[in-house]
C-alpha cells in the first residue's frame, strides 16, 4: 500500500504536472492556430500537424506531464490529483492572455478563481483512499 | 456545422475520452502500487516495464490519445483559454463520479464541494 504522506518531493511532482500540462496545451494551441481550422472532411491534417515544431514541443511537454501524472497516481487518488493540479488553468489563462494575446474576460477570470479555490479546498483533505476503505465501502 | 456547436461537440468528445483514459490509468496505477517503491526495488527500467506492460494502462493511453486528437481538432476552432479550462474542469467532475463508481474512491463532501465550485467556474468560463 502506498505511503499517503505528502512530502515536498510529491508536491514538486504535482507542480511538474501543472507546468508541463499547461505549457504543453499552450504550445499545441500556437501550433494549431498556425495551421488554421481543420475541417471534418480533412481529418488527415491532424496527423500532419504532429510534424510541426510547436506541436512537437507540446507533445514533448505532454509526455513529461504524462510521466509525472502517472507517478502521482501511484500514490494518490484520481480525485485528489486532478483538482490538486487544476492550478494549471491559471497558468494557461496567463499564457493565453500575455503570450497568445487572447481575450480572457472578467467572468472567465472569476471562473478560474473558483477553480483555484476548489484546488485549495481539496488539497487540504486526504490524498489517498486506502484499500481497506475501498473494501468497506465496496 | 456552426463554430460554437463544433466547440461544444469537441469539448464533449474530449471529456468522454479523457475520463475513460483517466479512470483506466488510475486503475492501472492503483493496481501497480507506489512507483517510487518499484523504482527503488527494480530500478527505473523495472518501473517503466511495470507501467508499459499494464493492459489497463494501454487502454487508458489509447483513450488519452483519442482525447489528444479531439483536443487538437477543437483547438483549431476555439480559443485555448476556453477549451483547456472547460474540457479540463468538466473532465474533473465526470472523473469524480467515475472514480466513486468504478475506482471506489472515497469522494467525501470536501471533494464534492470542490466539484461544485469547479462546475460554477465552468459556467463562468462559458459566458
Amino acid at each position: 500500500m502506498p505511503n499517503s504522506t505528502m512530502t515536498i518531493r510529491r508536491y514538486l511532482i504535482l507542480a511538474v504536472v501543472m507546468v508541463t500540462g499547461s505549457c504543453g496545451d499552450t504550445c499545441l494551441s500556437v501550433g494549431m492556430k498556425r495551421i488554421g481550422p481543420v475541417s471534418i472532411a480533412h481529418m488527415g491534417t491532424l496527423f500532419a500537424a504532429v510534424r510541426t515544431p510547436w506541436v512537437d514541443v507540446g507533445i514533448v511537454l505532454l509526455l513529461g506531464f504524462f510521466a509525472s501524472y502517472l507517478t502521482a497516481l501511484s500514490w494518490a487518488d484520481l480525485t485528489f490529483v486532478l483538482p490538486a493540479t487544476s492550478f494549471g488553468y491559471v497558468i494557461v489563462a496567463l499564457l493565453s492572455r500575455f503570450w497568445l494575446h487572447e481575450h480572457v474576460s472578467i467572468s472567465r477570470w472569476i471562473g478560474i478563481g473558483l477553480i483555484t479555490t476548489a484546488v485549495g479546498f481539496v488539497t487540504r483533505g486526504p490524498s489517498y483512499t486506502p484499500p481497506s476503505a475501498v473494501v468497506e465501502e465496496g | 456545422m456552426a463554430a460554437p456547436l463544433i466547440a461544444v461537440a469537441g469539448i464533449a468528445a474530449i471529456v468522454l475520452t479523457a475520463t475513460t483514459g483517466d479512470v483506466m490509468t488510475a486503475s492501472a496505477m492503483r493496481k501497480l502500487g507506489d512507483l517510487d517503491a518499484i523504482k527503488a526495488k527494480s530500478g527505473l527500467g523495472g518501473a517503466v516495464l511495470a507501467v508499459a506492460t499494464s493492459p489497463r494502462l494501454l487502454i487508458g493511453a489509447l483513450s488519452m490519445a483519442l482525447s489528444f486528437f479531439a483536443l487538437l481538432f477543437t483547438l483549431s476552432h476555439a480559443d485555448v483559454s476556453l477549451v483547456a479550462p472547460a474540457s479540463g474542469s468538466l473532465t474533473f467532475v465526470s472523473n469524480a463520479a467515475a472514480a466513486r463508481i468504478f475506482l471506489k474512491e472515497r469522494v467525501d463532501s470536501r471533494r464534492w464541494i470542490a466539484a461544485i465550485l469547479v462546475c460554477c467556474g465552468v459556467v463562468l468560463l462559458h459566458r
